[in-house]
C-alpha cells in the first residue's frame, strides 16, 4: 500500500456485559480508501464503528488516527464525523441550521458557514432545500444531507452506519452511487458499515468481512468473492452451492461456474434433474435436483433454452472450493 | 315541536344502549359543568335572590367590588408570583433529574420514579403538618421559601415523570450526531435534547402552573399570615363575602387555568400529555 495510513484499529477489544462485542480487531484503512464492515446483525460491525466514532470505549487496543490515539477522547474532540441509520438531523432545526450547527461551534463567520453551506447542498444536489425541516423532506433527502453536515466538518475519517438501509431499493442503488462519486472526488477516508453484501461488494475499496465478534476476512470485493477465505463467507458473499463429501469436507461452487449437459445424471461432477427453470433478468437460474441436495447453475438464453423441467443432466465444476469441517481452513481445488 | 322533546322518541332513535349512553352523557356533564354554569351565572349577578335560579340582574356590579378590595388583588398577584417561582425552580431541580431518569438505567432507578408518587399516595395535611413542624425549626413558616417548597412538593411527580417521558422519546442518536459535532455534553443537552422535549416539559410545567395556583392547604398553613394566595383568601371570601362576589372571584381563580389549557388543546394536543404518563 502507497498510500498512507489514516486510520488504524490496534488489537482494540470491546466487550459488553453480555459476552458480545468485538475482539482483538486490527484494521487499518488508507488516506481516500473506502473500507465497509460487513456482517449480519450482531457480528460487532457497528461496535467497531461507535468505538471509532467515540461513542463506546473499547476496553483495550488503540485507535490511531494520522498516528495520534485518539481512543480516550470525547466524541466532540475526535475528528470523525458519523452518519446513522435514522434519526440523523435534528427535527427541530431547518436543513441550514442542522448544517451550520457545526461549523458555529467552531467559530466560523456567518458569511463563509453560508457560503460552505450553498456548495455542499450542491454537492449532494440539496440546493434550495435551506429552509426545510427534516420532517417536510423523504428519507433519501434527509439522508443527502446527513452526509452533507458531515461532510461539512471535514472529518479526517468520515462513518456511515447502514446509512442507506432504511431507504428503498431503488433510491438506495442510487445513493450508493452518488456516496462513491463524492467519496473520489473529495478523496474522504470512509468506513462504511452494511450488513448487505451487494451494497459492500459495489462501494468498497476493500471489504472487512465480520463474523460474531472478529475478523473473517479482509479484501478487495474481487479477492473475497474470487477466494472465500471460510465457509461462512462463501455462503455469506454471493451466491454459492454446497456440496458435503462423504469425508466430511464441503466442496462449494458458484452458480456461474457450474456447467450443465443433457446426460444420463451420473456423469460429470455430479447428476441430477431438472427442478426449475427461473429468468432473472439476462440470464437463467437452472435448479437441479440431486441427491446432495439442490445445485444452481446460471446459464444464457441460449444455454437454458436446451432444458426443460425434469431432463436429466450432468453437471460439470469449473472451479470449486473445499472447506474443512468445523473450521476455518481452506483449499481451492 | 313537542316531538323534538319526545324522550320516547328519542330512545327509539340512539336505541337503548345508545341511549342510556346518552343519558349517562348528559348526567355527567351537569354534574361537572353545572357547578361551573352556576359561578358564571353568579358572578355576572347584579341582583341575586336565594330561591331564584336566574338572577334578578346581569351586570359586572361583582366585578368593580372584588376589584377595588385591596388584599384580593393583592392575593391574585401573590398567586401568579408563586405559580411563576414555582415553575421556575422546579425545572431547575427537576428536569437535570428526569433527564438522568430518562437516560441511565440505574439500579433503583423505578423505585426513584415511584418514590415521587408518594407524596400523592397520603393525606396532603398530614404531610403538611409534619413539614410545618420542620419548619419551625429551621424557621421557614411564614416565608416566601417555605410556601415555595410547598408549592414545589406539589408539582414534584408531575415535573419529573413528564419531562422524563419527554427526553426519553428524543432518540440518543441525535444527541450523538451533535456530540459529533463537537457540542460537549451541555451544548448537547441545551441545543438539542431540550427544544426536542419542549412540548412534554411545558405540559408539565403547564400542570406545575394550574397546580400552583390551585395550592392552598400547605399555603393556608406555611404561609399565614404573610402569604395569602388567591385560594387561601377564597376561604375568607366564603364566609365574609356575599356569594356573588365568591363566584366572581373563583371565576378569577379558574380563568387563567381554562386559558392555558384551551392554549394547550390547541398547540400541544393530547397526544403528548398521554405519552407523557406513560411510565418508563
Amino acid at each position: 500500500m502507497d498510500k498512507p495510513t489514516k486510520l488504524e484499529i490496534r488489537n482494540m477489544t470491546k466487550l459488553y456485559k453480555n459476552g458480545d462485542g468485538v475482539r482483538n480487531i486490527n484494521l487499518s484503512v488508507s488516506l481516500g480508501e473506502l473500507v465497509t464492515l460487513l456482517g449480519p446483525s450482531g457480528c460487532g460491525k457497528t461496535t467497531i464503528l461507535r468505538t471509532v466514532g467515540g461513542f463506546l470505549q473499547c476496553d483495550s487496543g488503540k485507535i490511531l488516527i494520522d498516528g495520534q490515539d485518539i481512543s480516550q477522547l470525547p466524541p466532540e474532540k475526535r475528528p470523525t464525523a458519523m452518519v446513522f441509520q435514522s434519526y440523523n438531523l435534528w427535527p427541530h432545526m431547518t436543513v441550514y441550521e442542522n448544517m451550520a450547527f457545526g461549523l458555529k461551534l467552531r467559530r466560523i463567520s456567518k458569511q463563509e458557514i453560508s457560503e460552505r453551506i450553498t456548495r455542499m447542498l450542491d454537492l449532494v444536489k440539496m440546493a434550495g432545500f435551506e429552509k426545510k425541516y427534516p420532517n417536510q423532506m423523504s428519507g433519501g433527502q434527509q439522508q443527502r444531507i446527513a452526509i452533507a453536515r458531515s461532510l461539512l466538518l471535514e472529518p479526517q475519517v468520515l462513518l456511515l452506519d447502514e446509512p442507506f438501509s432504511a431507504l428503498d431499493a431503488k433510491i438506495r442503488s442510487q445513493m450508493r452511487e452518488e456516496l462513491r462519486k463524492i467519496q473520489t472526488d473529495l478523496a474522504i477516508t470512509v468506513v462504511f458499515v452494511t450488513h448487505d453484501q451487494e451494497e459492500a461488494m459495489a462501494l468498497s475499496d476493500r471489504i472487512v468481512v465480520m463474523n460474531k465478534g472478529s475478523v473473517e476476512q479482509i479484501g478487495t470485493p474481487g479477492e473475497i468473492y474470487e477466494n472465500p477465505a471460510t465457509r461462512y463467507i462463501a455462503g455469506f458473499i454471493g451466491e454459492m452451492n454446497f456440496i458435503e463429501q462423504r469425508d466430511g469436507t464441503t466442496v462449494a461452487v458458484r452458480p456461474e461456474n457450474v456447467r450443465l449437459e443433457l446426460g444420463d445424471a451420473t456423469g460429470g461432477d455430479i447428476g441430477g434433474i431438472v427442478r426449475t427453470i427461473m429468468m432473472l433478468g439476462h440470464f437463467y437460474e437452472i435448479a437441479v435436483g440431486t441427491d446432495k441436495g439442490i445445485v444452481k447453475a446460471f446459464a444464457s438464453a441460449e444455454e437454458a433454452a436446451q432444458f426443460k423441467h425434469g431432463d436429466l443432466v450432468n453437471c460439470f465444476f469449473d472451479g470449486t472450493y473445499r472447506y474443512q469441517p468445523n473450521s476455518d481452513q481452506t483449499e481451492n481445488v | 315541536m313537542m316531538s323534538f322533546l319526545n324522550p320516547k322518541r328519542w330512545f327509539y332513535t340512539l336505541g337503548k344502549k345508545r341511549f342510556f349512553e346518552f343519558l349517562f352523557l348528559v348526567l355527567f356533564l351537569l354534574f361537572f359543568y353545572g357547578p361551573l354554569l352556576y359561578t358564571f351565572l353568579l358572578a355576572f349577578a347584579n341582583k341575586y335572590e336565594f330561591p331564584n335560579i336566574i338572577p334578578a340582574e346581569f351586570g359586572f356590579k361583582w366585578w368593580g367590588y372584588v376589584l377595588s378590595q385591596p388584599t384580593l388583588v393583592r392575593s391574585i398577584g401573590l398567586s401568579f408570583l408563586f405559580a411563576f417561582a414555582t415553575i421556575f425552580v422546579s425545572m431547575i431541580i427537576c428536569l437535570p433529574a428526569a433527564y438522568v431518569l430518562a437516560r441511565f438505567n440505574f439500579p433503583g432507578r423505578k423505585a426513584v420514579m415511584f418514590s415521587f408518587l408518594l407524596g400523592n399516595a397520603f393525606p396532603k395535611i398530614g404531610i403538611y403538618t409534619s413539614m410545618a413542624i420542620v419548619f419551625y425549626r429551621i424557621n421557614l413558616m411564614g416565608t416566601f421559601t417555605g410556601v415555595l417548597l410547598i408549592h414545589l412538593i406539589e408539582c414534584m411527580m408531575m415535573m419529573i415523570w413528564l419531562p422524563a417521558s419527554a427526553f426519553k422519546n428524543v432518540p440518543v442518536q441525535q444527541e450523538e450526531a451533535a456530540r459529533d459535532a463537537g457540542a460537549g455534553p451541555l451544548r448537547t443537552f441545551w441545543y438539542i435534547t431540550l427544544p426536542n422535549a419542549w412540548p412534554g416539559i411545558a405540559v408539565a410545567a403547564l400542570f406545575a402552573f394550574i397546580g400552583s395556583l390551585g395550592e392552598n392547604t400547605g399555603t393556608l398553613l406555611v404561609g399565614l399570615p404573610y402569604y395569602r394566595t388567591m385560594p387561601v383568601e377564597m376561604y375568607g371570601v366564603i364566609l365574609d363575602y356575599p356569594s356573588t362576589a365568591g363566584a366572581v372571584f373563583s371565576l378569577i381563580l379558574i380563568a387563567p387555568n381554562l386559558l392555558l389549557l384551551l392554549l394547550f388543546r390547541k398547540y400541544v394536543g393530547g397526544e403528548t400529555l398521554a405519552r407523557g404518563y406513560k411510565m418508563g
